[in-house]
């Protein structure tokens, strides 16, 4: 075992620190260190997307980012997207329009399409699909999720022109 | 017949949603307990070998290892006994051969042993110190190769070679049948092994105190079925094993076997304290239960009408290292869609070198679908009837007997397929070139299976419902739906919540489609119990005999009162209310479904497009519409990607080269279109609403749709599933 | 995964000099084929040098006159989303909106993509097309390798020890040139090239004066086939021309058959990829500038 890193970032807006391994993904310690455990794992290498979190500017799956990699960074997780007791748009059309079966990859899907809206404020559904492709939802055959990101874009920046 | 409902038919948010779109909603790994230390499971890199030796004490000396358990650690138990689960038998030395190997591996991802310690890394790192000494064997791959002669056998104790199981289905005569029919055509496909594909790997953490009870928490479709298995492998009475099923991260039948529960439990009581495993991805792939690859043979013969004179079936699946390869189902479901007088159906369980298969999705059905399926396409061609005119001709109906015995009752196959023929897409034109569309259907069961639910009224006029089917897709939302139409409330007055084995009355599997009609069914009975009940606190109240009650209304005598005034007198009209009922029920009904499918097909590349989809299903009554739908697009996904590129890619020596989401390629969001639905409702007679189970059906048709639309599209019919591109291209 | 350090060096020699010191050291750029090698054991380390902090290496730049430098641990999708790249090489921004899906996109390099030197990397049979070279530094300073010299077997390359990739050097476009990159693959995202083909043409007065086609997913490193792209020299880029050129690239092929794709299949489409792929670029080549 390696000697423990402290790691000082800020997730969902508040700073936290917490010692880790180096090994440790940044999908281990938001889980099992700082308890957050709304972010899931699928796969372990990146291609179901449960993981996914945004870190900075970015979206990523956590986990093929070390947790000491976070140092410094900021990190929005599934539980940072609504505001106090109000559901962010998207979890509630998603809701609305029964976006979600078993539910364990919600948490990954909401975090990249909250991304996807604030790059493509009216997303086509190719657009919606290309962007959405990292994620894997093996319930729902993605059409109603499709609808749900469409139907939270009008939600959130008006009809598209 | 049309019955007017308040909240059937309805689509209010789910009970559990705001969890689920927070990050709330506790999973099974997500689970944290005090002094909790995690476990990693050793597994075979061979096919079939035996083990000569086990040597772990390396791993055991490793810092941070707090113990390390094998088959050795299991309990003595007699090698014929039978362990039932209500659902069907198992051998218990099946059982527990398939959670730890003894003996022999029997499958190239076989649990050989298991390591409790610190964190999941040293127990991962100890795994790998575990010394195995394996004497390879020769391994067998496919059904047919293990029924050829001179084939490595797997199980000594097999009467017949590797064929677990022999099934047969007669019904006429088949050679009169056949002598009527103007065309005959006869077909051989293959599937390969593919995965349920759930996004969350398996999971179980147990506990076994100091007093012998066993604590486990996991990620299972039935924590009853969870509980008896464990009980069963660690030979310890059922009510010493509490099952909580955490929320659940798809299923698709894969959760219905314990893999990591016992093991779990072994390893809590060798340290004395909680333990958690759970699998990686690649662990899911291997070492957990697909769904069979199959060999189907069909033969069917027609006459000038039309009409279906003759059909024959050969079906050998593969069950994996241990018997139980859902042949049965394949068999009962190949022909029956349709109404033939003669008939002979053959099935064969057989045992291979891959991971032993579980249910997936109505099991079975889609194997054999895609034979007849395809069979009759190329009839219709022949005959140059319209593909759904000559189902239509020979669709079963009520009264019809299907070849393994039972009459239909009102079952919705005419509906259905007049539905996909009135369908837009159907009388849509395709849009180019090397484009096609193909249409098939299927059937399925449907399961009942006990059920328990428990009502209590709270004093605000709101209900508790408290029950044992875990939630995959809705279930919650579907059956406190179904207690408040009987108690005249919104759903959104029902609070359910899903609870332990200890916590409610036994309740199977959440799976063959039964949650919504059997359980729905449970929670309809102690509604209406508690109809009763609260009728007899009203005529107490108002001293009169007769209470009526009616769009959630007490009324008698002149007086009324609704169900939450009424509610907040129980006090004193004798305490509270509360109402349990169990069933059992045996009214279940069958569903239909069909596709439309186009496609488009790159020439050059053999690339397959799916460009529109329209799924239809008889629902019975669609209790939650939007689920109804989320079923139907999710089968008819899950089928797109078992046609076109799903499979387990094994090499010669019996390894998955596949075993990753990169490479086993089910669909992403980009890989479908929308996907269109019609739910049709012919109203089950043995459901008080009518429900039928619209879990499963919807799968079985897209093997054979697409099939049919490659031919259109490419003029080309294969014989193998997956259809990827370098079998459109014979290359 | 095994136990390892981690260091986070602010500047090139701090890294050229850890790496010297650690036999055992790799490096981390956006560790999207790292992590995943070490978690399953394919590789190990006892120290992962994270070489994103290092200035040099998270910077583009594009001149018109030098062309562009791409610092290896840039993330493809600043590539994707860079105005100069999106205009002067659509190609690149296209592949770089290709490896992985959009998570991966936003820590995968095509630094990393490069010094993983799998058969199947996207990107590289583009830059082999774009004339790329690598930028190399080390402890006896630093060289430029053709990125077609760069790979040596799967998974191996050029890099001595001690030596890292500091960025990928593109020439800038020659006037009335285009490149394109596409691969077949069975889904249409998150999956590895059956094959890949990448292309490059540059246009004299309607004629072919300059070609270059590489493939990726059929030989043992990403295949350059110069005969493809000469025998293009001084020809009308005519269907028949660019179907023969293809013809060239796919007998350079030497495919195998595994989990993604036979023999056969790959051998097949070498010829269709690298076909499409030059009709692409001549297009491309053919738009007014």
């Amino acid at each position: 075992m390696s000697a423990k890193v402290q790691v000082q970032t800020t997730i969902n807006n508040e700073p936290v620190q917490f010692l880790c391994e180096p090994r440790q993904s940044l999908l281990e310690c938001l889980r099992d260190i700082v308890g957050l455990t709304g972010t899931k794992e699928g796969c372990g290498d990146g291609n179901c997307g449960s993981c996914t979190v945004k870190l900075g500017d970015r979206i990523v799956t956590s986990c093929l980012v070390l947790g000491v990699e976070a140092a410094g960074e900021s990190i929005t997780t599934v539980e940072g997207l609504a505001h106090g007791s109000t559901l962010h748009p998207l979890q509630k059309a998603f809701l609305d329009h029964a976006a979600l079966q078993c539910g364990i990859c919600t948490p990954g899907f909401l975090i990249a399409a909250d991304a996807l809206l604030q790059k493509h404020p009216h997303p086509t559904e190719e657009q919606t699909r290309f962007w959405l492709s990292n994620n894997l939802c093996r319930c729902t055959g993605y059409d109603k999720i499709i609808r749900a990101v469409q139907a939270a874009a009008i939600e959130i920046n008006g009809a598209a022109q | 017949m049309s019955t007017t409902y308040n909240v059937i038919g309805t689509r209010p948010i789910r009970h559990d949603g705001a969890d689920k779109v927070t990050g709330r909603a506790l999973y099974g790994a997500d689970l944290q307990l005090a002094r909790m230390i995690h476990g990693a499971i050793l597994r075979s890199p061979h096919a079939h070998a035996r083990i000569l030796r086990i040597d772990t004490s390396k791993a055991e000396a490793l810092p941070g290892v707090f113990a390390v358990v094998t088959a050795a650690d299991f309990p003595p138990a007699p090698a014929d006994k039978i362990v039932d689960f209500g659902e069907g038998d198992t051998l218990l030395s099946s059982l527990r051969g398939n959670i730890l190997a003894s003996g022999k591996v029997l499958y190239s991802g076989h649990a050989v042993a298991a390591v409790a310690a610190v964190n999941a890394h040293v127990a991962a790192e100890a795994a790998a110190l575990i010394e195995v000494d394996y004497e390879p064997l020769p391994c067998v791959l496919t059904a047919p190769e293990a029924m050829a002669p001179g084939a490595p056998i797997l199980h000594d104790d097999l009467p017949n070679g590797n064929v677990a199981e022999l099934i047969r289905y007669e019904m006429g005569d088949l050679a009169a049948g056949f002598a009527e029919a103007t065309v005959i055509v006869e077909r051989e496909l293959d599937t390969a092994t593919v995965h349920q594909g759930y996004i969350e790997p398996q999971n179980a953490t147990a506990f076994w105190s100091s007093d012998g009870r066993i604590h486990i928490w996991c990620s299972t479709q039935g924590s009853f079925v969870a509980r008896d298995a464990s009980a069963a492998v660690l030979d310890v009475p059922v009510s010493q094993v509490k099952v909580t099923p955490m929320e659940i991260g798809g299923g698709f039948g894969g959760k219905i076997n314990v893999y990591l529960e016992p093991v779990a439990a072994l390893l809590s009581k060798k340290v004395g304290r909680p333990v958690k495993l759970v699998m990686s991805r690649r662990d899911v792939f291997t070492g957990t239960g697909p769904t069979p690859g199959s060999r189907v043979r069909v033969k069917i013969g027609v006459n000038d009408a039309g009409k279906i004179t003759a059909a024959q079936a050969w079906l050998a699946y593969e069950a994996g290292a241990y018997p139980g390869a859902m042949v049965g189902p394949g068999a009962m479901t190949v022909f029956a869609c349709y109404e033939i007088e003669n008939v002979l159906i053959e099935g064969f369980d057989v045992v291979v070198n891959k991971p032993s298969t579980s249910a997936y999705r109505a099991p079975g059905a889609p194997n054999s679908a895609l034979a007849t399926e395809t069979v009759l396409d190329e009839i219709a061609e022949k005959l140059g009837l319209d593909p759904l005119d000559l189902r239509l001709r020979n669709a079963a109906k009520e009264g019809t007997r299907r070849a393994d015995g039972p009459r239909y009752k009102r079952i919705g196959c005419i509906e259905v397929l007049e539905a996909m023929k009135a369908s837009p897409h159907y009388n849509a034109p395709l849009p180019g070139p090397n484009c096609g569309r193909g249409v098939a259907i299927g059937f399925w069961f449907n399961a009942g299976l006990p059920s328990s639910a428990t009502l209590s009224v709270n004093a605000d006029g709101t209900v508790n419902l408290i029950e044992g089917s875990t939630d995959i897709g809705g279930s919650r939302t579907s059956l406190s739906m179904q207690a408040a139409e009987v108690l005249g409330l919104r759903a959104e007055d029902i609070h359910p919540t899903i609870v332990d084995t200890d916590s409610v009355g036994y309740t199977g599997v959440t799976g063959g489609s039964r949650t919504t009609f059997s359980t729905g069914l449970a929670v309809h009975d102690a509604a209406q119990m508690v109809v009763e009940q609260m009728k007899a606190r009203a005529a107490r109240l108002w001293a009169v005999d007769e209470v009526a009650f009616s769009n959630g209304t007490f009324s008698g005598n002149g007086q009324s009162l609704t169900f939450a005034e009424l509610a907040a007198q129980l006090g004193a009209t004798g305490g509270p209310v509360s109402c349990s009922a169990t069933v059992n029920p045996k009214g279940v009904g069958g569903s239909i479904a069909g596709l439309i499918i186009d496609v488009q097909v790159d020439p050059e590349t053999g690339k397959t497009d799916v460009l529109r989809a329209t799924s239809v299903q008889d629902a019975g009554k669609a209790i939650h519409p939007a689920y109804v739908e989320g079923q139907m697009q999710g089968g008819t996904a899950q089928g797109i990607g078992w046609a076109l590129n799903e499979e387990y890619f094994m090499d010669a020596a019996g390894d998955m080269r596949n075993g990753s989401y990169l490479d086993y390629r089910m669909p992403t969001a980009l890989d479908l279109p929308m996907i269109e639905t019609i739910i049709v409702e012919v109203p089950n007679p043995g459901h008080p609403f009518g429900v039928r189970g619209v879990g499963e059906a919807n799968i079985v048709p897209p093997l054979a749709a697409v099939a049919n639309a490659l031919y259109r599209a490419t003029g080309k019919r294969l014989n193998r599933v997956p259809m990827n591109p370098a079998t459109i291209l014979g290359l | 995964m095994k136990a390892f350090d981690y260091a986070a060096p602010a500047s090139l020699p701090e890294a050229v000099g850890l790496l010297a010191s650690q036999p055992s050291a790799r490096l981390l750029a956006g560790g999207t084929d790292l992590l995943v090698q070490l978690r399953s054991g394919r590789k190990d380390a006892d120290v992962v040098i994270d070489v994103k902090k290092i200035p040099e290496l998270n910077e583009t730049t594009f001149s018109p006159t030098d062309g562009l430098t791409i610092g290896a641990a840039v993330p493809c999708y600043r590539l994707t989303d860079d105005a100069s790249i999106q205009s002067h090489y659509p190609a690149l921004a296209e592949v770089a909106s290709w490896i992985g899906g959009t998570q991966i996109q936003g820590r995968a390099s095509l630094g990393g993509n490069l010094c993983n030197s799998a058969p199947s990397a996207d990107s590289i049979p583009l830059l082999i097309a774009l004339s790329a070279s690598a930028v190399i530094a080390g402890p006896s300073g630093r060289r430029a390798v053709p990125v077609e010299e760069f790979c040596t077997a799967p998974g191996r390359n050029q890099l001595a020890p001690g030596e890292l990739l500091v960025s990928i050097h593109i020439p800038a476009p020659a006037p009335f040139s285009g490149a394109a990159y596409l691969r077949f693959i069975p889904r249409n995202e998150m999956d590895i090239a059956v094959v890949g083909a990448g292309a490059s043409v540059t246009l004299a007065n309607g004629v072919i004066s300059a070609a270059r086609i590489a493939l990726s997913s059929v030989a043992p490193t990403p295949l350059f086939v110069p005969a493809a792209g000469e025998a293009l020299l001084n020809q009308m880029p005519t269907a028949a021309a660019l179907e023969a050129a293809a013809k060239i690239a796919q007998e350079a092929a030497s495919p195998i058959s595994d989990m993604r794709g036979t023999a056969a299949y790959r051998r097949h489409l070498c010829a269709v990829m690298a076909r499409r792929a030059l009709e692409l670029a001549v297009a491309r080549a053919q738009e007014i500038k």
